[in-house]
């Protein structure tokens, strides 16, 4: 699966939608749960469900980064499944939240 | 991504959250979102169109706004106040479209071609009522909001700001669901003002209640921060003295208020101290930031506000003056004519880059290939990163080839207790270019020469006005921006009608 600015994806073994911030440079498999993930809607995915969370499953409103190749998503509905890119588990970006000011 | 995913992620982790409105009987998110797609489906009906909003601020803003997103529409608030010409101009080059007017503002923008319009009321109705789940396409278009500038000093521009730009705002900036429910905050700035956008996007990502003043008067903000246990807001400098003077009047104090930010114009030194004095429990955050920049792109923390008000140093208590510094998430230059980065202290233009940053008007981009947006504002950054702001460009007064910033100069008379307000500008000269005239708002008794005297012994002699005029009140717009060219040419009318009585 092609990964651009903008491109939604969720995941095959849980819940999980999200949403790609920054762009790969290399190509390798985005996946949830040690599955590849797929387009929203697609047809065939639910077959097999992860019954218990994994350790680092993504939750909703969290930046994850891979910093070899660049790769941000925004996990925009959590799930059970933690995400990796290739071999890469992806980890959370700290976010710096700064005083309001709007 | 859109704007409108920003609200899908916050309905979708805590839907009963009160998004807009009172605690009792506001609109939750869920049901914010649940009116957006009514709305977006109205306006995929009749597309391509772009969606205009001519009203004050209300419930029907964050539904038209999510909803054009939905569509695929750009969002224009537009300016109701203006003349109905201008209006009437601004709604046609926004055609084709469909307009969500205030009643009052339904015959003033009739027969525009390419432009339909509806109340705001029937629009609420409309999108509160239905209960079916409408069908969207994934909408295509990139233009999320289309802001036009307030045009003080020329036609209006449309600045553009794409979804990339405000959602990058949003998510560096922004904890996801980060305000805790008590949490409520109290937007004054109008629809057209770009705070006004990017508090409706922060807000409902943040989780926290929005409560909407229809439009700005001290008494009204005073009233509803009290009934409302506002805990933060944001005001414009000319909205925060009036607010003081009505909590000083009433001997009142904003028990629950806990952070106020303020931008969109100079704050006078004074005025911050004073706020600072009266609520000291209060977090202060100066935010600068431009259309063209998705908002802040600099703040003056509260910790910076609170050293800079205890300290003893020229140098220390000037940074209440500053804008503070740039957000991490983007780089900020001080740059010369033939730009290059000057170094600290030295005054130049503010140049920014990052992914917020759009830089780009209908039919002309004036940001950088390479990404930096030169924002036409003068300012200098100190040793420690601080960023000053010395007004646009264009204001720098240009006498006998020396650049001389008015408000350096407006800084040091403001200082004078006898002096209320204070604005310099340039007024043409045959011998220096331009020659420097101040005009004050002074207690009575003040004297030309004690002003004169004054900007003499803290700056240079090069600084000092050529005249001085004494105003009943300066020339602002509704959102404090000074109205300089205004200024200019009445303070350039008083000039010659000096002139002609001296000779006389």
């Amino acid at each position: 699966m092609k990964l651009t600015a903008g491109t939604k994806i969720k995941s095959a073994v849980c819940s999980l939608e999200a949403i790609v911030i920054r762009p790969p440079s290399e190509e390798a498999d985005l996946s949830c749960g040690g599955v590849a993930v797929v387009a929203p809607g697609s047809e065939g995915t639910g077959a097999i469900q992860l019954a218990d969370a994994e350790p680092g499953q993504a939750l909703i409103g969290k930046r994850y980064v891979d910093l070899t190749s660049g790769l941000e998503v925004l996990c925009t509905k959590g799930g059970k499944g933690a995400l990796s890119f290739g071999e890469r588990a992806l980890t959370p970006k700290e976010a710096k939240p700064l005083p309001s000011s709007d | 991504m859109h704007v409108h995913l920003l609200l899908e992620m916050a309905a979708e982790a805590a839907p009963d959250r009160i998004a807009f409105g009172p605690l009792d009987g506001g609109l939750t998110l869920a049901e914010l979102l649940r009116a957006s797609r009514q709305a977006a489906a109205g306006f995929v009906a009749q597309a391509p169109c772009n969606i205009t909003y001519t009203g004050l601020n209300g419930p029907a803003l964050p539904v038209a706004l999510f909803g054009a997103s939905m569509a695929g529409s750009s969002f224009s608030p537009l300016n109701y106040r203006l003349a109905d010409a201008d209006l009437r101009k601004l709604v046609a080059r926004s055609a084709p479209s469909v307009g969500i007017c205030d009643d009052e503002v339904m015959p003033r923008v009739a027969d525009v071609e390419g432009a339909r319009s509806g109340t705001v009321a029937d629009f609420l109705q409309h999108c509160r009522g239905m209960t079916d789940e409408p069908t969207l396409p994934e909408p295509q278009n990139d233009v999320a909001v289309v802001l036009f500038t307030s045009g003080t000093t020329s036609e209006p521009k449309a600045a553009i700001l794409r979804h990339a730009n405000l959602t990058s705002y949003v998510l560096s900036t922004i904890e996801f669901l980060g305000a805790d429910e008590s949490e409520a905050t109290l937007v004054s700035v109008p629809p057209y003002h770009i705070a006004g956008i990017s508090a409706v996007l922060t807000s409902i990502y943040s989780g926290r209640r929005v409560v909407q003043l229809a439009s700005f008067t001290p008494e009204a903000w005073v009233d509803a921060a009290l009934a409302e246990n506002i805990t933060h807001a944001m005001v414009v400098p000319t909205m925060l003295g009036r607010i003081l003077d009505v909590l000083e009047r009433r001997g009142v104090r904003l028990p629950a208020l806990r952070a106020l930010s303020y931008g969109g114009g100079r704050m006078p030194t004074a005025v911050i101290e004073r706020a600072m004095d009266l609520l000291p429990q209060v977090d202060f955050v100066n935010a600068y930031g431009l259309t063209e920049t998705s908002s802040t792109i600099a703040i003056l923390d509260p910790e910076s506000h609170r050293a800079a008000r205890a300290a003893t140093s020229d140098e220390g208590r000037r940074r209440l003056s500053s804008v503070g510094r740039p957000l991490p998430t983007l780089e900020l230059e001080v740059r010369d004519e033939d730009e290059q980065p000057v170094p600290a202290g030295t005054v130049g233009e503010i140049w920014v880059r990052g992914d917020q940053v759009s830089g780009e008007y209908a039919g002309k981009k004036t940001i950088r290939d390479d990404g930096w947006f030169p924002t036409n504002d003068a300012g200098w950054l100190d040793a420690e990163g601080y960023l000053f702001v010395e007004g646009r460009l264009d204001d720098v007064i240009v006498r006998g080839g020396e650049n001389i910033s008015p408000s350096e100069i407006e800084d040091v008379l403001r200082l004078h207790p006898a002096i209320e307000d204070a604005a310099v500008v340039g007024v043409a000269d045959e011998e220096w270019g331009e020659k420097i005239v101040a005009a004050v708002v002074a207690k009575p008794g003040t004297s030309e020469a004690e002003l004169k005297a004054l900007v003499k012994e803290r700056l240079r002699s090069s600084r000092v006005p050529a005249s001085v005029i004494f105003v009943s009140g300066l020339p602002y717009n509704e959102t404090g921006k000074l109205l300089r060219r205004v200024l200019r040419t009445e303070l350039a009318e008083a000039l010659q009608l000096n002139a002609e009585r001296s000779v006389a």
